[in-house]
């Protein structure tokens, strides 16, 4: 099956973009360098096409009753114009997607998916949906999606031609004072547009949703704005290694059908205290077995890894005990994302391990193609922006 | 980038080598730029005997690892210390500062011309 392309195709081409296949999909890997683009998003920023993400938008009197019940969060906690970060499991508490929900309107939620996940979301979503008065679309084909992302995201969007805010479809917020994990509606050239302060770098910035047909002039407005103040665009590259330093983590890598939130480090969005009206708890969909694993010992723990030597270490590198000189010891866990970090100067990675070696400051090693490099277990996030 | 420089020699494996003695090695621009900004270099040994076609260390870049196969056989005389120090030179000058390594030539496998190697990847 030939790989979709998004509004933004032929920006990127002219751009001068390595094209690769992802989740489906023909993106951008990277313009120029990974290395800059990745810098450019932590000094300055960087402009992402993230049209492949999965769309689904849900409306009818029982939408938030639905999410409570088809997502371990308590979605209808999120108050409007909010943003939660969630996941969808199945039965037996494994994760089959992570997911961020917008309130973007009164009563109506849009669920943002991974793009290679989007059409098994879509079908659980549609299967859990019965017995509620919920109407699920999928409007992905409908819009792209625009991230700017850095610190000089506000001035950016600020810049940019033809976005204008519209206290008519604000949902109640001026631009100024839109905060992390929220949304409001704008305008670009009359169309509504909806725009999250929420992203997946570690820095400030914004995710537009537009309307399919604005989005090549909403890509140029805000390059034509953001270039004089250090704006690249920037690729999946620069987007995986951005995530990893920031901690965040990546579906297929650190989460998957085999992993539960727990093992993951995410118990937190597990709601277990979600209760109807009458303080009854709410059931939702892998709650039996989430409750269970939460009360038992985890086989294995997702852990930081920072890397003393120059090499990184890739997904599924053995993690191993120190053995005599580079000769790798006893396995004790494998690598799930990993990379040199840019930012840092040192290789960075995540790994599930056993909980006996998870302890802050365990001297580990990666097996390297046969060598074993030292690597010494650090807390999450590896990298923090600073804060103003 | 069509240019590639005349009095070199090229591999399919996207090596270069020049007609000096000791030979210098390294990889073509082409090759650089498939890898992204290269990180790591593993070079082999000084002194150490290759073979044409035989993996003799390891480019790394942010988002993969390749092998470095030698173009040619012989002796090992030198490695470029400062590109394995500062490995992004090898992406900013592939054919002068980021030559890889030396080597006292006793044998070649299979060169193609600048030409060639245009035609074989298709610049």
């Amino acid at each position: 099956m030939a790989d979709k392309t998004t509004p933004l195709h032929d920006e990127h081409v002219a751009l001068g973009a390595s094209m690769t296949p992802f989740g489906g999909w023909l993106m951008p890997l990277r313009y120029t360098s990974d290395l800059a683009e990745h810098r450019a998003v932590r000094e300055a920023a960087g402009l992402f096409d993230l049209s492949h993400m999965g769309n689904i938008n849900v409306t009818g009197p029982d939408a938030a009753a639905f999410l409570d019940y088809a997502l371990v969060g308590y979605i209808s906690k999120v108050r409007e114009m909010g943003a939660r970060y969630s996941m969808i499991c199945a039965q037996d508490g494994s994760v089959l997607d992570d997911l961020i929900v917008y309130h973007n309107a009164p009563g109506e939620y849009s669920v943002i998916a991974n793009a290679a996940n989007a059409g098994l979301v879509m079908s659980e979503l549609l299967q859990r949906a019965a017995g509620f008065d919920v109407v699920l679309r999928d409007v992905q084909p409908d819009q792209a999606l625009i991230a700017v992302q850095g610190p000089r995201a506000v001035e950016i969007m600020l810049a940019t031609k033809g976005l204008a805010e519209d206290a008519e479809i604000s949902g109640g917020t001026a631009f100024a004072d839109l905060k992390y994990y929220a949304c409001m509606g704008m305008r670009f050239e009359g169309e509504p547009v909806l725009v999250g302060r929420t992203g997946y770098t570690g820095e400030d910035g914004f995710e537009i949703w537009v309307p399919a047909g604005q989005a090549v002039a909403l890509w140029r407005a805000l390059l034509e704005a953001g270039e004089p103040l250090g704006l690249v665009p920037a690729g999946l590259s620069a987007r995986d290694s951005l995530r990893l330093e920031a901690g965040m983590p990546l579906y297929g890598h650190e989460l998957d059908t085999t992993t539960t939130p727990f093992e993951a480090g995410m118990g937190r969005v597990v709601r277990l205290d979600k209760v109807s009206d009458d303080g009854t708890p709410l059931p939702f969909v892998g709650r039996d077995a989430l409750a269970a694993r939460k009360e038992s010992a985890p086989a294995r723990v997702l852990v930081g890894l920072r890397g003393e030597g120059r090499r990184p270490a890739r997904a599924d590198y053995a993690v191993v005990q120190r053995g005599v000189g580079s000769e790798p010891g006893a396995v004790v866990g494998h690598v799930t994302s990993g990379a040199p970090s840019p930012t840092l100067g040192y290789p960075i990675a995540m790994a599930y391990v056993t909980p006996e070696v998870s302890a802050e400051g365990t001297e580990l090693a990666v097996d390297v193609r046969g060598r074993a490099e030292p690597f010494v277990v650090v807390p999450m996030p590896f990298y923090r922006r600073p804060q103003n | 980038m069509a240019d590639f420089p005349e009095n070199l020699k090229y591999t399919t494996e996207h090596e270069w080598l020049d007609g000096s003695t000791p030979a210098v090695i390294g990889v073509t621009d082409v090759a650089a730029e498939a890898l992204g900004d290269v990180v790591y270099l593993e070079l082999p040994e000084v002194g150490a005997t290759i073979e044409a076609g035989a993996v003799v260390g390891e480019i790394e870049s942010t988002k993969s690892v390749s092998e470095l196969y030698s173009p040619v056989s012989g002796t090992v005389t030198e490695v470029n210390t400062e590109a394995v120090a500062n490995p992004e030179i090898v992406n900013q000058d592939p054919f002068g500062k980021g030559w890889l390594f030396k080597v006292e030539v006793s044998g070649t496998g299979e060169l193609l011309t600048a030409a060639e190697y245009a035609e074989h990847t298709g610049h």
